[in-house]
């Protein structure tokens, strides 16, 4: 007989949002064990930009966003570790190609004060005046002095080292190839046939979730995309905030933030596809090209430097860029928290936080309406 | 500072003059960069990460095939220039810092 | 037929006979090398106004050298000859070359990668140090630009290329204050037979031995490196072993060091060649068949696929182009082919001997003390990577990479690769397999931000 490894909560997927929740649940007392293919905080929660940013975000967001960065503020104390959290600030730019993003960044601006995030709106010449480094095709900015970023290959991780020394049981290299509802509990298994029982079920399996909700019946189409991501070699800090476009076309969404050691961290423009069967991601050096066409435009002086290495992630994408938060529509005891469509590190922490009160206490002050799997049933 | 390479053969070339760090040094036609500047001086910039960690501190270059990036100096303009791999040229002007150091008040 | 896309990259030896057998086939391949001459290390040639004779320059290999040149000069009508030129990627049956600040992306139908090979290096206490250089290094210094890398140099490291270098640099006139070779004499006797393969190289190699000795420098072999001592402003001061039970000092301002070579496989590994562990050198290498087919239309020849030497990198050269002309569906001397296979699995056996008289020191290399740097672009000490294991409980390469950044900095853990995964086995008490491997990143080599295409 092989032995069945019970537990109050299985969590799917080791990422940001598995390890996280993790933590919360042991918080809250309830046993959990997380599963996680690989090694947990590889995929995206580890090879992402590591913007800290609420900026930016849908309004109605913002309750969880600041939920997360309370998180991040903690973090040392939370997590015993350094996750080189910086709230060192976020500027958004438009470029002078697209004037009319001015009156939708007054916009949220008023909008977001609303919901606590202050945004000083500037000038290209005060922009220029703080950040000389800014380019002449800057038009305009929107500055957050509250938002930052860490480095994503510590973060998940370390939220799981927290969760082990709480007691939860983080199970690494174990693939779920197979996850049922017998009786009252979920009975999943492992690709070498181990096994694992528990009433609740979340799933936080990033661009992967969509076949596991397959399993229970929830057709969610995810698309795997894989960002652009580049970093040069180090020059002495002088870059506080992380910078970024705000544009519609995506190959002129360029990003970039400096991090305490020197690194300049590029990404953005087109992203490519990724492959999560067979675990791949790979970076188009198209793409590479019209990330640093764009980044010269939005900094030129960072024309001279090299780049030392490029890479990417798999992530998960929603057809309407929203992820999906909250209880399946089909099961009960599952949970769903994925599809983060490439803006799921800053919210990461809020998410665990929010996901295991909801599987706790049963309800969340953080509005979640708008992550519901039901927009998707046809 | 004295010169850390030592010319054995080929010293019957023409002379180039470069500043480095704004001092004017004189090399020979065909030396690299890096040739050019070991035998005037000692090193070619600085590990970045001195500040760090203790016993790292001024570099001269490792492998001088072009694959290590140890080498790597810079022009008056900002310009990189990969010591190992760059012939000298006449009126090169070199610096062994980078020049980022003053970003914040590049316009 | 003259349709058929080939590259080669690399004009070193195994470049210059694999576009020898493309041309031959009526091709005119794309020949790729960032050099600004061609001729690759061994054959690297100093720039042109410079005096010295092939003679000079290459010794018992002038011969050789002047054919390479003189055949690959007589090629350039039949070839498009890009010099000075990266690549940086391989994409989607793309080569991304580099050349004066702008970009362009080629296609093929048969890539042939002839990159040739790096120095393989273990991590000493203050290798950080302004005065140390590789042993490859050291020796380009002399060829090409016709320096010694410092006034009084000590030779550290193991292999044939050691003594070589030693050598050149005596016969220069340069100071060699010892040359201190990690292997014991005995593994050598050892290897003999296997070093037979190669009667007339391994004879070059005892008159080597020879010349040292008579021009008086100390060759202690055996040795346990210390220390390479020196400070953050001047550099390199001396090197401190332990030999035979006593510790032993030479002062010195330079230091060249190296064990053997291995293969530039950045451009193999992004055309997504898979790689295998070869337990004899303790690396992994990329997998081709005999011919030097690495599949998705990729072959390999030269040093690039596997270090068997100047010699053979000639021959898999040749074979590799000859293989991706027979998938191209062009007829190949069946002979040939043969000939050069057997010649082939002769520079194996040597090869398999020179890695067990000179074996790669990684007890060594596994004791490294805590203070050391292992990774001399981020400056990671030996204490951080072991921590990333003990403590963050990264279990293999690519993860103690991300938690130590051991392998992220500028060289792309070309110099730091081997020694960290002997760490992070050596922490974990495992075999050095199951550390893994350091997947291969773009860019092959850094390139600016400033970088533009040129072929939209
Ligand atoms: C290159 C890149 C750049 C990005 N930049 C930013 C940014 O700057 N800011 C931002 O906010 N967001 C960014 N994102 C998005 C952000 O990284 C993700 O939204 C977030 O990390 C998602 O976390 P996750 O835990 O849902 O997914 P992941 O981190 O992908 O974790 C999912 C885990 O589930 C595991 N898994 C899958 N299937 C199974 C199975 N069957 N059994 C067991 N385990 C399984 C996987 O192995 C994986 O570890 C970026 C993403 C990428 C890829
Ligand atoms: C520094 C050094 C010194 C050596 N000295 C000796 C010696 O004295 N005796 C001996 O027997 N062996 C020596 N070797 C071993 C050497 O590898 C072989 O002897 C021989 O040079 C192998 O020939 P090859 O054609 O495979 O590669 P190489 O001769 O190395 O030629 C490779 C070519 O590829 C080019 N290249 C590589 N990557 C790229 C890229 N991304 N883009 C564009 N071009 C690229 C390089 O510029 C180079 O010209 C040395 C090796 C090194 C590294
Ligand atoms: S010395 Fe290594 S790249 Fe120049």
């Amino acid at each position: 007989m092989t032995q069945i490894h019970q537990s109050d909560v299985a969590i799917i997927g080791g990422g940001l949002m598995g390890c996280s929740a993790a933590l919360f649940l042991r918080q809250r007392g309830m046993s959990v064990t997380l599963l996680e293919t690989d090694k947990v905080g590889r995929q995206a929660s580890g090879t992402n930009f590591g913007n800290v940013r609420r900026q930016g975000r849908p309004i109605f967001q913002l309750p969880l966003a600041n939920r997360a960065i309370r998180i991040w503020r903690d973090s040392p104390q939370l997590l015993g570790a350094d996750v080189e959290y910086l709230q060192s600030g976020h500027i958004r730019v438009c470029f002078r190609n697209r004037p009319e993003n001015i009156g939708k960044m007054e916009e949220y601006a008023a909008l977001a004060r609303e919901e606590g995030l202050d945004l000083e709106l500037m000038s290209a010449n005060a922009l220029r005046e703080k950040f000389p480094w800014l380019g002449p095709d800057v038009l305009a900015g929107s500055y957050s002095a509250t938002d930052g970023h860490a480095n994503p290959r510590l973060a998940a991780p370390a939220f799981a080292r927290a969760a082990a020394r709480l007691g939860a049981s983080i199970v690494e290299d174990t693939k779920i190839v197979h996850a049922e509802k017998v009786g009252e509990d979920f009975r999943l298994t492992a690709e070498d046939g181990r096994q694992f029982a528990a009433p609740i079920l979340l799933i936080t399996a990033g661009a992967w979730a969509g076949k596991i909700a397959g399993w229970f019946g929830e057709e969610i189409p995810l698309t795997p995309r894989a960002p652009t991501m580049s970093v040069t070699e180090p020059v002495p800090y002088a870059i506080a905030p992380a910078v970024g476009v705000m544009t519609p076309d995506e190959v002129e969404t360029v990003y970039f933030r400096q991090v305490a050691r020197g690194n300049i961290v590029l990404g953005g423009s087109t992203r490519a596809q990724s492959y999560p069967d067979d675990y791949r991601s790979y970076v188009l050096p198209q793409n590479t090209m019209t990330q640093f066409q764009h980044l010269r435009r939005l900094a030129p002086a960072l024309a001279n430097l090299q780049v030392i290495r490029v890479w990417s992630g798999i992530e998960g994408y929603t057809d309407d860029a929203l992820p999906i938060m909250g209880p399946s529509a089909k099961v009960s005891g599952l949970f769903h928290a994925f599809g983060f469509s490439g803006s799921g590190f800053q919210i990461g922490p809020g998410v665990g936080e929010t996901m295991a009160e909801l599987i706790a206490t049963g309800a969340t002050d953080i509005p979640l309406e708008h992550y519901a799997v039901t927009r998707f049933a046809k | 500072m004295s010169a850390r390479f030592r010319r054995l053969v080929e010293t019957d070339r023409p002379q180039v003059s470069l500043t480095v760090d704004g001092v004017s040094v004189t090399a020979l036609a065909g030396d690299t960069l890096m040739v050019a500047m070991l035998t005037n001086g000692d090193a070619l910039r600085s590990s970045e990460f001195s500040d760090l960690e203790p016993t790292d501190g001024r570099r001269a270059g490792f492998c001088l095939m072009g694959a290590c990036q140890d080498c790597w100096v810079w022009t008056a303009q900002g310009e990189r220039l990969r010591a190992c791999s760059t012939p000298v040229q006449g009126g090169m002007e070199i610096s062994t810092h980078q020049p980022e150091a003053t970003w914040a008040t590049i316009a | 037929m003259g349709d058929h896309r080939v590259i080669i990259v690399g004009a070193g030896p195994a470049g210059v006979r694999a576009a020898q057998a493309v041309v031959r086939a009526g091709l005119r391949p794309i020949v790729i090398d960032e050099a600004a001459r061609a001729g690759g290390q061994i054959y690297r040639r100093p720039p042109e106004n410079f005096q010295r004779d092939h003679e000079a320059l290459y010794g018992t290999e002038a011969a050789r050298a002047r054919a390479i040149h003189e055949d690959f000069a007589a090629l350039l009508p039949h070839i498009d000859y890009r010099p000075e030129t990266l690549v940086w990627n391989v994409a989607e049956g793309h080569v991304w070359a580099a050349h004066e600040g702008e970009t362009q992306a080629i296609p093929y139908d048969a890539l042939i990668v002839c990159s040739g090979a790096s120095d393989r290096v273990a991590p000493i206490k203050g290798w950080q140090a302004a005065g140390c250089y590789s042993l490859g290094g050291a020796q380009i210094a002399l060829k090409a630009q016709g320096c010694a890398i410092g006034h009084r140099v000590i030779f550290l490291g193991s292999g044939p290329l050691l003594y070589l270098a030693a050598a050149q640099y005596v016969k220069a006139g340069a100071e060699v204050a010892a040359v201190l070779d990690t292997s014991p004499f005995w593994l050598r006797v050892k290897a003999a037979p296997k070093l037979a393969a190669m009667p007339g190289l391994l004879w070059q190699g005892m008159k080597l031995l020879g010349d040292l000795k008579r021009a008086g420098v100390p060759v202690l072999t055996g040795v346990t490196p210390v220390e390479i001592e020196g400070d953050t402003q001047s550099g390199v001061s001396g090197v401190t072993v332990r030999h035979k039970g006593a510790v032993k000092h030479f002062a010195g301002d330079a230091v060249a060091m190296g064990w053997h070579v291995k293969p530039e496989a950045q451009i193999a590994d992004l055309a997504r060649a898979t790689f295998a562990f070869d337990p004899a050198t303790r690396q992994w290498l990329p997998q081709t068949d005999a011919d030097g087919r690495a599949g998705n239309a990729l072959y390999l020849g030269g040093d690039g696929a596997r270090v068997l030497g100047a010699r053979s990198a000639e021959v898999t050269g040749e074979l590799a182009a000859m293989a991706a002309l027979a998938d191209l569906g062009l007829t190949v001397d069946a002979d040939r082919r043969r000939w050069l296979l057997a010649e082939k699995a002769n520079y194996a056996t040597f090869a398999k001997g020179l890695a067990q008289a000179f074996p790669w020191p990684h007890e060594l290399v596994a004791a490294i003390p805590d203070e050391a740097i292992v990774c001399r672009c981020e400056a990671v000490t030996a204490a951080n990577l072991r921590a990333s294991v003990n403590t963050a409980h990264a279990q293999e390469a690519n993860r103690a990479k991300a938690f130590s950044r051991v392998g992220m900095g500028r060289c792309q853990g070309r110099y730091c690769g081997h020694a960290s995964a002997e760490i992070i086995a050596a922490a974990r008490s495992v075999s050095l397999e199951k550390t893994g491997r350091l997947r291969g990143q773009a860019p092959i080599k850094p390139i600016p931000v400033s970088l533009k295409r040129n072929d939209l």
